[in-house]
């Protein structure tokens, strides 16, 4: 069953609660498909596992460097709430748009779609202690956690290359900092809300550092820049 | 096979059409903001539409060409020359080696296209050349003493350029000229509602689109910021972040919307009331502090 939002919390999210992606039995879940111009749609779904489950849906996983979308759609952008499609008009005309975006059928197994990526991270990072004191956990204790979990990368944003990531508990939620640091390092990985993520550049930011990754999540020599992507599975192991 | 930039202005960029389509990696389309006057540079130098061209704001760009070369200027209107000699826009010119080419203050329009045969020869990064302002990927703003290569594209010479290029022949004799907008006349733009129009009172629609708003000084490529009688919303709970179109109307709590041009964040939490038709967001490119914007919707 779709769960709906009693409290959209960090960034407004919904908790992803268990049973990533918790896809329904009917339908795709969509609310409504809101019009976006002459070239896009915005999907409006209950939550984020919502979301998911619906973008892997439409895509078809994420693990190829294409997407296998029909001719003629352009972006399919998940985010906190909502799928946003964009189109050329020239291309598709906006009533198949509809018509697929209204018959897509959420992805119901994570693990047979999407890429699977595997992070080296060194723990202890400058926030891991006050993580572990605020969760009421030995530091040992988040690490073993973070480790153990898997990830599911929900949406970008932020940064080319940055991914929220979501699991299907909410024993790492922890809150931003308060005075956000004016520079995080490339590669700190750090938990926010309900979220983890890897910070693919040097940048301002007040999520709660837990370690750091030698791995380039975003290279723009590379024919595909992005080491993760919605839809993808992420793990993260002791370096 | 080179350009040297004596002196690159307040801002000039390597652009070419953008990379749509990687959104869902946090990446804007970035690309020309006047696409339509870098596709005439290109074709005017028979390069594939797609070449990777300068983006000139304001003038103030001095180039010297080690070689011999093919040029064209559109967009905006102002005096360029070339060893001194005002040359035309919107036309071909021929440049011989150790010439220096000088681009004026524009008096019409905002942003100069210069195309040179064979295309600005630049890093790609998924597909294209273009500088995106956001997120800082793409070849930095011109420097100072940089030297620009020259690439070998040419229409129909199958290195994978030829996408979306139109024969030459057809367009060479009849040229889609666009002038560059007069500064002292409202810019038209069409809009088409969007996502979040229902967040607006019943008087924002209107007054959207039936007063003149005028462009603020702070405008970038990641947004034309408006100024005017604010909008007004009627929902207060906050919007989660969702993914955001080029040409968005996004409109924060202050009332004043701001349109999302190419180098626009891909998500934001304000709510969108309206959408700029694509084929008018070129125009708006060439829209100037302080002009007069009106919206057709």
């Amino acid at each position: 069953m779709w769960r709906l939002n009693p409290s959209p919390e960090v960034l407004g999210v919904g908790s992803p609660g268990a049973g990533l992606p918790g896809a329904g039995s009917s339908g795709a879940g969509v609310r409504a498909l809101l019009p976006c111009g002459d070239s896009a749609f915005l999907v409006e779904l209950p939550d984020l596992n919502a979301v998911v489950a619906y973008y892997r849906g439409l895509t078809g996983a994420s693990a190829a460097a294409s997407l296998s979308l029909p001719r003629g759609i352009i972006d399919v952008v998940p985010a906190a709430r909502t799928v946003l499609v964009t189109f050329d008009p020239g291309a598709i005309r906006p009533a198949e748009v509809r018509d697929w975006l209204e018959s897509a059928e959420p992805a119901r197994d994570s693990v047979s779609l999407g890429g699977e990526v595997t992070i080296e991270v060194s723990y202890g990072g400058p926030d891991l202690a006050e993580t572990a004191q605020f969760l009421g956990m030995s530091e040992a204790e988040v690490v073993k956690l973070h480790t153990s979990s898997e990830w599911t990368a929900a949406f970008s944003g932020f940064a080319p290359g940055f991914v929220y990531l979501v699991t299907t508990h909410e024993r790492l939620r922890v809150p931003r900092r308060n005075t956000p640091r004016t520079a995080v390092p490339a590669g700190a990985v750090g938990l926010a809300g309900e979220f983890s993520g890897v910070y693919p550049r040097s940048s301002p930011g007040g999520w709660q550092l837990i370690g750091t990754t030698t791995a380039a999540l975003w290279d723009a020599s590379k024919a595909d820049p992005a080491l993760i992507r919605p839809g993808d599975v992420v793990r993260f192991v002791e370096a | 096979m080179a350009i040297v930039v004596v002196n690159p202005g307040p801002l000039t960029l390597v652009e070419d059409l953008g990379r749509q389509g990687w959104a869902s990696l946090g990446l804007s389309p970035s690309g020309a903001l006047d696409g339509q006057s870098l596709r005439l540079a290109n074709l005017l130098v028979g390069n594939p539409v797609d070449a990777a061209g300068l983006e000139i704001l304001l003038g103030g760009l001095r180039l010297r060409f080690v070689t011999a070369s093919t040029v064209a200027v559109t967009g905006a209107e102002g005096i360029v020359t070339l060893n001194g000699a005002e040359i035309p826009l919107n036309q071909a010119a021929r440049v011989a080696p150790g010439a220096v080419l000088d681009f004026g203050v524009p008096l019409f329009g905002l942003r100069y296209y210069l195309a040179v045969q064979g295309g600005i020869d630049a890093p790609k990064l998924l597909g294209s050349s273009s500088t995106d302002m956001l997120s800082g990927e793409g070849p930095a703003p011109l420097k100072s003493g940089e030297q620009l290569g020259i690439g070998r594209v040419s229409v129909g010479n199958g290195s994978g350029f030829s996408t979306g290029a139109w024969p030459l022949i057809n367009v060479a004799a009849h040229p889609a000229i666009r002038r560059a907008p007069d500064p002292g006349r409202a810019i038209t733009a069409r809009v088409d509602r969007g996502p979040r129009a229902d967040w607006f009172d019943h008087d924002s629609w209107p007054r959207l689109v039936s007063q003149d708003w005028i462009l603020s000084p702070d405008s970038n490529r990641i947004g034309a910021r408006l100024v005017g009688r604010p909008l007004t919303q009627t929902r207060h709970e906050e919007l989660p972040s969702e993914g955001m179109v080029l040409g968005a109307l996004q409109v924060p709590p202050s009332g004043l919307p701001t349109v999302f041009l190419a180098d626009h964040p891909v998500t934001g939490g304000y709510p969108v009331i309206a959408v700029v038709r694509r084929t008018d967001l070129d125009l708006l490119g060439q829209a100037r502090p302080g002009q007069r914007i009106r919206f057709l919707g």
